[in-house]
């Protein structure tokens, strides 16, 4: 398949008050790919994925430098709208985290603060993103069930599905399946192969073989470097980089 | 041996403690009860004082209270509200000025009833209530620049607002930051994550900051005291620069300006039980309110 970028980053540097995180990441991360961050816990690769959509706006003294373009446009430049930014990439965290409301209003959150408020359409959206979210079979006679009365892993397919709702282009995968048991993240890694046919997904891991399973393109951080960014296939069986060896053959981190 | 000792003293002495919290509750309620049932009847409710307060009811002192918490709660719960929905969403942690609001609100919670009275005084009733009628009334007419059941709930208001700031804020911080991370990264505003989310899910809160405010509120007396209380009025307020009764001050009036301290004695007790009925009443909501709200929650 065809390789076209997404989004670019430039010389990305993230200070949290005077200490370092991220030092001069360059990357492209290319269209309708599964692009996995990998490294040890402090690495700085959940800080990366949300410079993606400017998650790391909410917390005080935080400072970017560098530019992250996506679809050629800087989402740094000052006129850019937020709002509109995490529309267009949607994000699933570590911890599902459904609101403590019904399964349908947990997926028509997105689309009804965008201004939908049609019944019809509504029921069309929600229906699509839980179908997406391979989450329908499961709850199609209860969508007024609160969303919290569900499994781990139901809880984390339906946070997917109201992430699909707002029709992202790019979804960001933050742990996606770190709480999960191992008959639900193999379905939530089924599900990010399904989804990649439609969206451009970053997602992190701490768990080598998911990286190696799910992913098309592996960026190996450590200490807030890029160290090595290239296919997974290679990165997983030739990797330039001694490091990067070491690494995912477990010998530290 | 010796630790034991201290041990079982430790027992004895806390338990007596507590006993003795209950001991002196008890006592309290049934001596109010014994020496006021007798006169605890509907038309002690429904009927206004007579004979120099020697007889009758406490109907005005009762719809005084009611109006004045009504009237602070329109006043003081929004403006507590939003002060605590800046400090908790908006305001940066550490800035001069948070700091700043917050050091206020600890002190205006700790400030004595008293000049919140004097306050309420020379604020509301002289500056506030005497420029009004410099641009409303008639010459030389006196409307706003003297005590009124509006002036006193102002006061009373700003002596609330540190309990509702107090109690939103916490409830506001109970609501967990994945829902607000959630909510924005769905592209909500943050004003559409506040209403959406992070409102709906503290609304126990807010309500019970609510009534704990209007339980303080309707057992002081001391901020009333200048800015609009009456010793005695024949008719109910009627508008908002009337002046009103209410039950504390009622109780304060009988026991000490009567002339005839002794035959109030009875009455002194029938109000307090209602003044008590009222405060408990309104504590036992907010404890009820906030039990349901948070059990709908978890299932």
């Amino acid at each position: 398949m065809d390789k076209k970028p997404k989004i670019i980053v430039e010389n990305l540097q993230l200070f949290y008050g005077k200490k370092q995180a991220l030092s001069n990441i360059n990357l492209t991360i290319n269209e309708k790919f599964v692009t996995a961050l990998i490294g040890p816990s402090g690495c700085g690769k959940s800080t990366f994925l949300r410079t993606l959509n400017r998650m790391n706006d909410l917390i005080d003294n935080v400072k970017i430098e560098g530019k992250v373009k996506i679809d050629d446009e800087d989402i740094y430049d000052s006129y850019q709208d937020i709002v509109a930014l995490r529309k267009k990439v949607g994000m699933i965290f570590q911890k599902s985290n459904p609101f403590p409301k019904s399964i349908y209003e947990n997926v028509a959150f997105g689309p009804r603060v965008n201004g939908i408020n049609d019944k019809t359409r509504l029921d069309e959206i929600v229906e699509r993103s839980l179908i997406r979210s391979a989450l329908w079979d499961e709850v199609k006679d209860d969508l007024g069930k609160s969303g919290l009365s569900l499994s781990g892993g139901q809880q984390q397919r339906l946070c997917i599905a109201r992430a699909l709702a707002i029709d992202p282009e790019i979804i960001l995968m933050d742990e996606p399946a770190s709480a999960l048991d191992p008959i639900s993240t193999a379905k939530v890694e089924e599900l990010i192969h399904e989804l990649k046919q439609m969206y451009t997904i970053v997602i992190v891991t701490h768990n080598m073989q998911q990286a190696a399973r799910v992913s098309d393109f592996t960026a190996f951080f450590y200490v807030g470097e890029l160290i090595e960014y290239d296919r997974t296939t290679k990165i997983f069986t030739n990797p330039s980089l001694k490091q990067t060896e070491d690494y995912i053959s477990g010998r530290f981190g | 041996m010796k630790n034991k000792i201290i041990g079982n003293a430790a027992v004895v002495v806390s338990g007596l403690a507590t006993l003795l919290i209950i001991a002196v509750l008890v006592y309290m309620l049934t001596e109010i009860i014994i020496n006021g049932r007798n006169y605890l009847t509907w038309e002690f409710l429904t009927q206004s004082p007579t004979e120099g307060m020697t007889a009758g009811g406490i109907f005005p002192a009762i719809v005084g209270t009611v109006l004045l918490v009504l009237i602070m709660s329109i006043l003081g719960v929004p403006i507590g509200t939003i002060t605590a929905l800046y400090l908790s969403e908006y305001a940066k942690k550490n800035s001069v000025f948070t700091k700043l609001t917050r050091f206020a609100v600890n002190t205006l919670a700790g400030v004595p009833s008293i000049v919140f009275g004097l306050f309420g005084l020379g604020f509301f009733v002289q500056f506030i209530g005497g420029g009004m009628d410099k641009v409303f009334s008639a010459p030389d007419q006196v409307v706003w620049a003297q005590p009124s059941i509006l002036w006193a709930s102002a006061t009373m208001a700003f002596l609330t607002i540190p309990v509702v700031i107090v109690s939103v804020e916490e409830a506001l911080r109970s609501v967990p930051q994945d829902y607000r991370a959630a909510g924005l990264a769905l592209g909500a505003t943050k004003w559409q994550t506040i209403r959406k989310v992070v409102l709906p899910n503290s609304i126990s809160g807010i309500l019970t900051g609510t009534i704990l405010a209007i339980g303080r509120g309707a057992g002081e007396v001391a901020p009333i005291l200048f800015t609009g209380a009456a010793y005695f009025l024949p008719h109910l307020p009627k508008k908002l620069s009337d002046q009103f009764m209410n039950l504390g001050y009622h109780i304060y009036i009988m026991a000490t300006q009567s002339t005839d301290v002794e035959a109030t004695k009875g009455i002194q007790y029938a109000t307090v039980a209602i003044l008590l009925l009222v405060t408990f009443t309104l504590n036992f909501a907010a404890v009820t309110i906030r039990f349901r709200i948070r059990k709908k929650r978890i299932t």
